[in-house]
């Protein structure tokens, strides 16, 4: 076997989370945010990358086969190497990174999209579930994270108070974020005063519903030396998954995110930044303990997908925001989390570092 | 690019699905169907209700079923104060785990309760059956609190 | 309960019913909605690549050769030329119209790609590629943001188009017409 290619991310972009993108489309969403990407390196179109792969999930617009009318956004005549995961598009990143490690590719494409706003989401993504127990009783995912919420204000391993402190620094942080939906300065007083929404949740303890895109292009190091662009080392990539029976969960730790924050070796070095793709504020608690993140490491600086998420791009957008901050130098060394299904149940870490 | 007047329009997607259950599954709901819940017992001696088609460990396919009792425990819950329409009880309800009297692994289902005071963790609740159970996991109907009167 | 549903009782549980319906507020994409006021003041439109200069119909918002967004908006002929076609023979569900019709490929002079409309006050069997037709419009005051306010396209007394310039046509139509 030879020896392994590194990857570098050399560009990335994010539209704005907005509560609805109004008439926008897929294609109209995408274009651009892969023209943004394009211009940073130079490119001219998809034709100019060996390999694209997108993340995305029609029933959140309900327009089927929505991720191949995104293939419009790309130029594919003459024919490209295109792919697709139905999962947040930094799980296309991890398939992209095989292609590049296995030598099939020396540059990639990634991009992910999300029109939420025509449906109502948790009751769409109530459908992901279990077909014959859960699905058909419409049981929603904010609900399901509600239930864990209360497992761990039952254990006492968080308080309410614990929750309000992470959605106030969010909503803090989100506002040096001009991407975010949800930015300000509040207190924990102030948010513990507000009512519950879906007990022990309150509104604010769950991340908006938001549209948008992100894009990111990746390369071998050589060729990113040959685009002369500045960039930011992949030095580890992993992710893990957990039973689709919620009940035979440890809801209160998150085993998947520790496996694939060692495989991906995290613990080879100090952490300067982390983005938590946390969509409810409690599991911002479980992730940070998971990953075993302490002082040094400044969490969710973006303000996290508290502050706007785009379902399918966050996880994208999480090791977008650390490769930027990286390039401008505010750190050497971070990770990147992204989540796909109920309560975490699987979980990816991206390991970056400075080139 | 000028922006045009937004047109949309309300629509539905409908997949009619209809789904083969299995022979672990079917009798799970076929049980049901008669007012009565069987769980599984797992490799390692745990009873998971609903039963799972293959060991959660070690991936064998299980088939020592176990009957349980129609009352249990609440482990979790949070309150819909705001049902949705999608939801199956239409009145402020709650979620909930409960762990069946006899089972070891908790299942996901909706609790009745006047309000969100009547409830607690461990709270004990028992099942109330659909008027006409079809083998379907809404033949439960929905759990209410043990020792209160419908 | 009957005796029956009483003995269909007793058989075990092999399936379950699994309708899901949702609900959602679909909107028609800036392209599209540009396309759909057009037509409801009677116009079709395209819009043109700015970088290969093929007109798109109805457009999406880009160019899906080239990857670039389009904007220039083209109204197109009334006029169009038959690229393919099929006659339909079996009734469709929920399909008001009684076969057998005729669904065609259909591109209006001035655009580069077909879209698909309806084909009659014709003779099925003589439909054929390269055939000219023309839109037959709704009356006025019935057009609404829908592709039905043209009813149908209907053949025109013009030369056939050689198939090499199907979807070449400028939108003033064609030279070799009588």
């Amino acid at each position: 076997m030879s020896a392994q290619r590194e990857i570098a991310i050399v560009a990335f972009h994010q539209s704005p989370c907005q509560a609805s993108a109004g008439a926008a489309n897929e294609v109209e969403l995408i274009m651009p945010e892969l023209r943004a990407v394009f211009d940073q390196v130079g490119l001219a179109n998809a034709q100019d990358v060996d390999f694209v792969c997108s993340g995305s999930c029609d029933y959140l617009q309900g327009a089927a086969f929505a991720f191949v009318a995104g293939v419009d956004a790309l130029g594919a005549v003459p024919p490209i190497r295109e792919s697709h995961v139905e999962m947040d598009a930094a799980w296309a990143l991890y398939e992209a990174v095989l292609k590049i490690r296995m030598g099939h590719a020396d540059s990639a494409l990634i991009y992910g999209f999300a029109k939420s706003s025509p449906g109502e989401l948790p009751i769409v993504l109530s459908q992901q579930l279990d077909p014959y127990y859960l699905a058909p009783l419409w049981v929603d995912t904010v609900s399901l994270a509600a239930l864990q919420a209360r497992l761990m204000l039952d254990a006492g391993l968080i308080t309410e108070g614990d929750m309000a402190e992470v959605v106030k620094r969010s909503r803090r942080n989100a506002m040096t974020n001009p991407l975010a939906q949800l930015a300000g300065e509040t207190s924990v007083a102030d948010l513990l005063a507000k009512p519950h929404y879906l007990s022990p949740l309150r509104r604010h303890d769950c991340c908006p519903v938001s549209d948008g895109a992100a894009a990111m292009i990746i390369a071998t190091v050589e060729q990113a030396k040959a685009w002369g662009m500045p960039y930011v080392r992949l030095s580890g990539i992993d992710h893990r998954i957990e039973s689709h029976n919620l009940c035979l969960r440890d809801l209160t730790d998150s085993v998947s995110t520790r496996k694939a924050a060692a495989a991906a070796g995290m613990n080879a070095g100090a952490v300067d930044v982390a983005e938590l793709y946390a969509p409810f504020s409690h599991q911002e608690i479980i992730l940070s303990r998971a990953l075993g993140l302490g002082e040094d490491t400044r969490v969710n600086p973006s303000g996290g997908v508290l502050a706007g998420n785009l379902m399918m791009a966050s996880g994208l957008s999480r090791i977008g925001e650390v490769f930027q901050r990286i390039v401008a130098g505010e750190a050497g060394r971070g990770v990147a989390h992204a989540t796909n299904g109920p309560c975490l149940q699987q979980n990816l870490v991206a390991v970056l570092e400075a080139a | 690019m000028t922006d045009v007047d937004v047109l949309s329009e309300a629509f539905e997607l409908g997949f009619t699905y209809t789904r083969s259950t299995g022979p672990v599954m079917g009798r799970f709901l076929t049980a049901l169907r008669d007012k009565r819940i069987e769980g599984i017992r797992a490799s390692d001696g745990r009873v998971i209700v609903p039963p799972m088609e293959y060991d959660p460990e070690t991936a064998a396919a299980l088939d020592e079923f176990v009957e349980v009792g129609q009352e249990g425990e609440v482990m979790s819950w949070c309150w819909v104060s705001e049902p949705r329409r999608a939801h199956p009880l239409q009145q402020p309800f709650a979620w909930a785990m409960i762990k069946l009297d006899g089972a070891d692994v908790a299942m996901i289902h909706c609790i009745a309760a006047t309000d969100e005071a009547a409830l607690h963790t461990g709270a004990r609740v028992k099942v109330r059956w659909a008027d006409e159970p079809r083998g379907h996991i809404s033949d439960i109907a929905c759990f209410e609190l043990a020792g209160v009167a419908p | 309960m009957s005796e029956d549903n009483n003995a269909q009782a007793r058989e075990p549980v092999t399936g379950m019913d699994a309708p899901i319906y949702l609900q959602y507020q679909f909107t028609a994409g800036r392209a599209p909605s540009r396309f759909l006021h057009a037509l409801k003041q009677g116009r079709l439109t395209g819009q043109r690549c700015p970088g290969c200069s093929q007109v798109y119909i109805p457009p999406r918002g880009s160019c899906p050769a080239c990857g670039i967004a389009t904007d220039e908006e083209v109204t197109l002929s009334n006029k169009a030329t038959v690229q393919s076609f099929t006659i339909v023979y079996i009734p469709i569900p929920g399909n008001p119209i009684k076969p057998p019709y005729i669904v065609a490929n259909l591109v209006p002079d001035g655009a580069n790609i077909s879209f698909i409309h309806l084909l009659s006050d014709c003779v099925n069997e003589e439909v054929h590629i390269g055939q000219r037709v023309e839109a037959v419009w709704k009356p006025a005051q019935e057009w609404d943001y829908k592709m039905d306010n043209i009813l149908y396209y209907r053949p025109l007394e013009e030369p056939d188009v050689p198939v090499e310039l199907i979807g070449r046509l400028p939108v003033e139509g064609w030279e070799g017409q009588a």
